[in-house]
């Protein structure tokens, strides 16, 4: 059986429901899985959850899905690049789910695992530790925080092999392995799939057994913040 | 006078030591690297995935695959590693991370740390500074000592919603610099020029020893 798809609608066929809840990878605009995501919007599906660690920008990534209405409640750390998510937000239309960045990443990395839940310092004492269990370790106090177990898994690497096989480019790694492998089903997008066999496997960041459906596809990875410095200090 | 932003910058780079892996967080702390000390080598961490930050890039060279955790376009460094979010907040909590400098809205003698949300405004989130308090070895602040309105932002108990408590363990203002100790701070050096007696009168947290 081929995990290997013709477009991100065909991959994404059957296996999105209204109410689900998404993982998604990226960090910014960087790794994200644009394509995925525009087959999301293109799909109708509503009323999503989605764990990402932000929401993209106004129209791009997963802002286009906050422009359509098809999210329900985010799970992020940081959302402060978009207009629309804040206005949807503080008219009620959004519900938002703060969580400490890291602790975003291991409620994936945990859930992907097997860990239904793992207990940390971060936020012992703010507003995020309001009503979970707390627990003392070594004289310290700890939080219990839970994996987010998702429907779905939408994720984006450089390369792939067919048999899903994944190798990741710099910082966009960030969340997209443990994203991948927190969903019951995960799709992942790549700039190149490659033959079986062609990539070193001691070069692999993501084994195949995390990758269900993968497609091919060309990306705008748009910058979101162009620093520079001048050519004259070199 | 006062130090200003690259004078305190320039304090803070003393903290640095050497062969130590650090994190920088925006604002002030972003100038830090402009002056680390002669013979100190340090690795920065940036907490979107990658140990052994570079400068920004040649205008031409920016990669949209290599961003910082402010998402702003940087380079590598001979010894850079990358790795997945959960691996990079893994050295936070773990320990690994020898220390974070960041700047702070309010911080307390008891060594609280508030500098994600204010109630009533715009909230964009915490990112990853709860993490970071939490879980590195040292935490230095450096911020104004007062706000705009002149009032200390150096409090017997922060009045914003934390981001860690009891976590800071040196703050640099542009004041001076003062350790946070049992039973409130102790002032451990002045801004050129400043004295004891204006470092105090702009601070509301207790003063100790």
């Amino acid at each position: 059986m081929s995990k290997v798809y013709g477009s991100a609608a065909e991959a994404l066929d059957g296996l999105l429901t209204d109410g689900m809840l998404i993982a998604a990878g990226g960090f910014g605009l960087c790794g994200i899985p644009e394509l995925l995501i525009d087959a999301i919007v293109d799909s109708g599906v509503k009323d999503l959850e989605i764990a990402s660690n932000n929401c993209g920008v106004d129209g791009f990534g997963l802002g286009k899905l906050l422009d359509t209405k098809q999210i329900k409640k985010m799970m992020s750390s940081y959302v402060g690049e978009n207009a629309e998510f804040m206005r949807q937000y503080l008219s009620g239309e959004l519900e938002l789910e703060f969580n400490p960045q890291g602790t975003l990443a291991e409620r994936m990395r945990a859930a992907g695992h097997g860990i239904p839940g793992f207990y940390t310092k971060t936020g012992v004492g703010t507003v995020i530790a309001e009503g979970k269990e707390h627990k003392e370790f070594n004289g310290e106090t700890y939080i219990l925080e839970e994996g987010i177990f998702a429907d779905l898994s939408i994720v984006k690497a450089w390369k792939a092999d067919e048999s899903g096989n994944a190798i990741f480019r710099k910082t966009a790694r960030n969340f997209n392995p443990p994203a991948a492998m927190c969903g019951k089903i995960c799709v992942m997008e790549v700039e190149e799939i490659v033959p079986t066999g062609s990539l070193d496997p001691d070069h692999i960041h993501l084994p195949g057994i995390y990758v269900h459906r993968l497609i091919q596809g060309e990306h705008e990875k748009r910058i979101e913040q162009r620093t520079t410095r001048p050519r004259e200090e070199a | 006078m006062p130090w200003d932003r690259n004078q305190m910058a320039a304090r803070a780079a003393k903290e640095l030591q050497d062969g130590t892996y650090v994190n920088l967080g925006i604002g002030i702390p972003t100038l830090v690297p402009n002056f680390i000390p002669e013979g100190v080598t340090v690795t920065l961490q940036s907490e979107n995935g990658m140990l052994g930050m570079g400068p920004f890039p040649f205008e031409g060279d920016e990669d949209p695959d290599l961003i910082n955790a402010g998402k702003q376009t940087i380079t590598e460094v001979p010894n850079t590693a990358y790795f997945d979010s959960a691996t990079s907040f893994g050295m936070i909590r773990g320990g690994k991370i020898a220390m974070a400098i960041l700047g702070a809205m309010e911080v307390d003698e008891n060594g609280d740390l508030a500098n994600w949300m204010i109630p009533g405004k715009l909230v964009k989130g915490m990112g990853g500074a709860m993490d970071l308090v939490a879980g590195v070895g040292r935490v230095v602040v450096v911020m104004d000592h007062t706000n705009k309105h002149g009032d200390s932002k150096v409090l017997k108990s922060c009045t914003l919603p934390l981001t860690g408590k009891a976590v800071v363990n040196r703050i640099i203002t542009n004041l001076g610099v003062m350790d946070v100790v049992e039973g409130g701070l102790k002032i451990v050096e002045l801004a050129d020029g400043v004295t004891e007696e204006e470092l105090r009168a702009a601070t509301e947290a207790t003063i100790v020893g």
